[in-house]
């Protein structure tokens, strides 16, 4: 079940360099992208965006913009309203802001859309939004996640702006502070991440025809048809059946395209209502202020070790910028369950929170966990530095290899097969770091400062079976009466090249040649359910689902011929499209031969065998399958300027079976070159005023071929348990890349002192001028720490907020109500909110009862209540083995509380009476 | 909105048309002649996706208005092909090392790589890579497309 085993044919294919099947369209101007897509009776759209971070809609005058040349119509909420729709999360869980197509009486950041304007082209529906006079009554935004902490509630319906919280403050004193105190080193460590703009090089865009009894046809930049399709339909209540999404070909998504957002959902609902074909292409001033953003984050990181250098214990405090309409509500649990997987640490602990702000909301991007490796790896080298130890050997201490497998991490995740170690060796056995050294000292006697950085990691790929959109995948796979090859998957490429690869394992396991096999992808209406690209899967399970389908197919095959020939099925074989028996070369068959029997004489066939020449196979992998690597850069830092010039790239990753170098090293590669600008160029800052500062690529610096070095490849190739033993390489580059690149950086910036100063506060992007800061010892840059951010400017006329409250402490009530009967509880979960049936009874001070979701129901006893407060424990076998500590506070018809949840930290509970 | 009659060539086709002033000559391409392979991707002329040749000289179109591209001849990517489907050198070099992912940055790269080509069929890599500095890609970290640049000045990829 890996690449070694030997092809089906003489020719392999599985592992070559096979040029990709979606180029020759590509080249020559043939793709069909969204935009491309002309219909009869089509109309335009633009949307009309908030010019102001926060404010009551006082009035809309479109008076002046309906009577302009072109016009159909304007719309606004109250108009959209008509068709109810519900957004959700990638989860296909409720977004919990109280989030509309359009904004609703208020807006909440610049570029909240307002209104729509159909007309018959982009430029007059253009014309006619500028003519749009919106009054707003502007209120002071909070822009930062210090703002968010102090300022007035966001959504004023919301008892404070923590839009998502896990973690366990007490753990802190109870059990990671003693280890701390007792370490003989302890190493804290701050990285603030700049807010990211996706910036695919394709923005966003949708066409949505009606047609028929409600039916509709939409072609979107998304990244997987099928996804879309499930989401418009949960969204908008409608038979999925009934939508068909097509997406041939897609500019790039990284995330930000992983689900229809608001305007994409409001151009279907739109042309729902209008009855007539609507386009929305986004401009890039559009793209890049108001598409969701990524990454604005701060952690802190406190590690212990003891003398070897052995870590003994880790507490963070993690906190993203959420915005004012996440694509989910995100604390990003995933960066403490991955933090530690691939090292020794016995005990870790920490505390998350997601912050509603006035800025555009969270959106999705290249491993959105991915401050765990940069966080983690920075810390490290810092520790290194400090005790005086080499990096590498700091990580060989505590890294996990093979033989120390399986282990189960401290936030409970089991690892039976990663190889972070061997891929740090392969990396050191490939770099000759004792020159590097000896280079570096004689260069920093010339004035030249260069730098080593090294990093390591784990990922999870493949996911599949532990949340809702994440699934296996199905492969239809038909040898057809002309006996070309089809398959018909539900992947999608935004420049993955599924289809090359998926056509590299029929070719392979088939023994047929790729140029005679044609993927069919794209489009909700081929194959079945899957969230296409996302979270480094397709290589993985379509991958394994490709792989057993051509085997079964190839199976058949071999079955007809042996029983046509009368031969036994050992003695057939299938080569570059031909059927041979053994010893009878006089029965060799071409597929096509064969083919037209199966389909067209099924008398032929042996006893019992379906007609026709098909496999289908949907493949449901192991739970998560592990990626691991080890980068290295040397960087020369120039003291005179700050800059920084990147001179050699080695990446050794391990994921397993590859099925394509060129594929594989062209994700590491995308990765990379959006981690260098994560480092060192890209940022998306935001004014006092909650204004977004970069509005074209001028102002977001987007990696140029000049600040991109070419990057070593090192393949490690250890087999997955997956069908074909693959692993995913998504997203790799981008959650490596970062902490490679600092660690190189602070490395080259040793002599001068520590990156982000002795309190070890790193801010990215670093600019030449935060580089001088560190070179100089002065503040060059200007920067200071968000936490001494001036606070936004009180705007003129100002409204009085809402109210100040946040984290409202409310009175117990009297004790004395009963809680026994039914309640409507909802937990606050990881991957949102979980709404179910509380049943409580009481007996004195002795509370039982059961909670109830359509999954099952759970009892309990042994649980007290006293003076209100209620304490009890559930037990829960899915999606893991938890115990779930309730720690509630009741009144005669509202519960509210805490739920300790072991790994996933603590989520807030809410009930109501049912 | 001023309206023009405008007579040029593109890709050895001629094609009259009557434009709006401000119409650009990337937006005339697509939508008013079909010529979808040149793609849009900034509209204010930093990331380079919508390069054309007009009168042999690499432009971007979305900072070009079609009125100003009146008798010109111009070549977009859909004409570097040979018309029996041979793909220019430039385009072989691309697919050659996975110098494009998705596809949508690519037909500009092409046409600014052919377009120094044509003008020093000797270009050195140095020289393709300035003129590649111009160019946007998200995808591919620029390794496949520097080693297509490679290939074409003749050194090893």
């Amino acid at each position: 079940m890996n690449y070694h085993a030997s092809s089906v044919g003489a020719t392999r294919y599985v592992g070559e360099r096979t040029p990709r099947k979606e180029d020759g369209r590509l080249l020559t101007g043939r793709g069909q992208f969204t935009d491309d897509i002309q219909l009869p009776g089509m109309l335009h759209i633009a949307f009309v965006r908030s010019p102001v971070a926060r404010g009551r809609i006082v009035s809309i005058d479109m008076g002046v913009a309906r009577e302009m040349p072109g016009v159909q119509a304007i719309y606004t909420q109250a108009d959209l309203a008509a068709i109810p729709v519900q957004m959700l999360s990638f989860f296909f869980t409720p977004i919990e802001s109280p989030v509309t197509l359009l904004a609703d009486g208020r807006v909440a950041c610049v570029g909240d859309p307002v209104c729509m304007v159909i007309a018959e082209s982009r430029a007059q529906a253009e014309d006619a939004a500028a003519l749009i006079e919106l009054e707003i009554d502007e209120e002071t935004p909070l822009v930062t996640i210090a703002d968010a902490k102090t300022g007035a509630l966001v959504h004023p319906d919301k008892d404070d702006n923590i839009a998502a919280e896990m973690g366990d403050e007490d753990m802190l004193e109870e059990a990671i502070q003693p280890l701390l105190d007792k370490a003989p080193h302890v190493v804290t460590h701050t990285i603030r991440h700049q807010r990211i703009a996706q910036s695919p090089m394709e923005c966003r865009a949708c066409v949505a025809s009606p047609e028929g009894s409600g039916e509709m046809t939409v072609w979107m930049g998304c990244q997987s048809p099928h996804l879309a399709a499930r989401y418009v339909a949960h969204a908008l209540g409608m038979p999925q059946e009934s939508i068909r999404v097509i997406a041939k070909d897609v500019g790039g998504g990284f995330g930000l395209k992983n689900i229809p957002w608001r305007e994409e959902v409001a151009v279907v609902v739109a042309a729902r209502l209008f009855g007539r074909p609507l386009k929305w292409i986004e401009d890039r001033f559009e793209a890049l202020t108001a598409s969701s953003h990524a990454r604005e984050q701060e952690v802190t990181l406190t590690i212990g070790l003891d003398d070897e250098g052995k870590l003994l214990a880790g507490w963070s405090d993690y906190a993203c910028n959420n915005g004012a309409w996440p694509m989910g509500e995100d604390a990003n649990i995933a960066v403490h369950m991955f933090m530690w997987p691939a090292y020794k640490l016995p005990a870790y602990g920490f505390v998350t929170r997601g912050w509603y702000t006035n800025t555009m909301g969270l959106g999705g991007y290249r491993g959105p966990w991915a401050m765990e490796s940069l966080i983690r790896e920075t810390t490290l080298d810092k520790a290194a530095r400090k005790m005086g130890v080499d990096p590498v050997e700091l990580r060989r201490k505590n890294l996990i290899y093979l033989p120390d497998q399986p282990v189960t991490s401290n936030m409970g995740i089991e690892v039976t097969d990663i190889t972070p170690g061997e891929c740090l060796e392969k990396l050191v056995a490939n770099v000759d770091i004792a020159a590097f050294r000896r280079e570096q000292a004689e260069a920093r006697k010339e004035g030249r400062y260069l730098g080593m950085g090294i990093a390591t990691y784990i990922e999870p790929t493949g996911s599949a079976g532990a949340m809702q959109p994440m699934t296996g995948e199905t492969v239809q796979l038909r040898i057809e009466p002309t006996g070309k090859i089809v398959a018909m998957l539900s992947t999608h490429s935004q420049g993955h090249g599924t289809a090359t690869t998926m056509a590299q394992v029929i070719a392979d396991r088939l023994g047929v040649a790729y140029e005679d096999i044609s993927i069919f992808e794209g489009d909700s209406a081929i194959g079945a359910f899957s969230p296409g690209a996302a979270g480094s899967r397709q290589g993985v399970i379509a991958g394994g689902a490709t792989w057993k389908a051509t085997e079964m197919l190839a199976e058949k095959v071999k079955a007809v011929a042996a029983h046509l020939s009368n031969a036994s099925v050992d003695a057939v074989t299938i080569d570059g499209g031909m059927v041979h028996v053994e010893g009878a070369p006089e029965m060799s068959r071409s597929l096509k031969e064969l083919a037209e029997i199966a389909y067209g004489e099924p008398a032929r066939l042996p006893e019992g065998m379906a007609s026709g020449l098909e496999a289908q196979f949907r493949y449901q992998p192991p739970p998560m399958t592990m990626t691991s690597a080890a980068h290295c850069c040397v960087v020369e830092v120039d003291a005179e300027t700050g800059f920084v010039k990147i001179l050699r790239w080695v990446s050794a990753e391990d994921c397993g079976t590859v099925i394509n170098p060129g594929v594989v090293e062209g994700q590491i590669a995308g990765g990379l070159a959006q981690a260098i600008g994560q480092v060192l160029l890209e940022d998306m800052p935001y004014d006092a005023r909650g204004n977004p500062l970069a509005a074209t690529f001028k102002d977001y610096l987007m990696p140029t071929i000049s600040d991109v070095p070419d990057f070593e490849y090192l393949h490690a190739n250890t087999p997955s348990q997956t069908i074909g033993g693959m692993r995913g390489v998504g997203e790799g580059g981008a959650i490596i890349g970062p902490p490679t690149l600092v660690n190189a950086i602070a490395d080259a910036l040793a002599p001068f002192g520590e990156l982000g100063g002795e309190a070890g506060e790193v801010t990215l992007p670093l600019t030449p001028s935060r580089i001088l800061d560190v070179i100089e010892q002065r503040n060059v840059s200007g920067h200071q720490a968000p936490a001494e951010k001036a606070v936004a400017a009180p705007v003129a006329e100002e409204v009085p907020a809402e109210t100040v409250a946040v984290s409202p402490e409310t009175e117990p009530a009297p004790a004395t109500a009963s809680i026994d009967g039914d309640w409507d509880m909802t937990l606050k979960a990881p991957m949102g909110g979980q709404t179910f049936l509380a049943h409580f009874d009481t007996e004195g001070t002795s509370l039982s009862g059961y909670l109830s979701a359509p999954e099952g129901r759970q009892e309990f006893s042994g649980g007290t209540f006293e003076d209100g407060r209620m304490k009890f424990e559930v037990k829960v076998d899915k999606p893991m083995k938890v115990t779930l500590k309730y720690d509630l506070q009741a009144t005669a018809d509202s519960i509210t509380g805490k739920c300790k949840m072991g790994m996933f930290g603590t989520a807030k509970v809410n009930a109501v009476r049912a | 909105m001023s309206e023009h009659k405008i007579d040029l060539t593109v890709n050895g086709h001629r094609h009259s048309a009557t434009v709006e002033a401000r119409t650009s000559l990337g937006e005339f391409l697509r939508e008013g002649l079909g010529y979808t392979g040149t793609h849009l991707a900034c509209e204010h002329g930093v990331c380079g996706a919508c390069t054309v040749r007009v009168d042999g000289v690499a432009m971007r179109s979305c900072l070009m208005l079609a009125v100003q591209a009146n008798g010109s001849e111009i070549t977009t990517v859909e004409g570097l092909a040979k018309p029996d489907g041979t793909l220019h050198r430039v385009q072989q070099a691309l697919k050659d090392n996975f110098g494009l992912q998705c596809g949508f940055c690519t037909p500009g790269v092409a046409i600014t790589l052919a377009t120094v080509l044509e003008d020093n069929p000797s270009a050195t890599t140095e020289e393709m890579e300035t003129a590649m500095s111009g160019h946007i890609c998200r995808c591919t970290g620029y390794q496949g497309i520097r080693r297509a640049i490679r290939q074409l000045a003749g050194e090893a990829a």
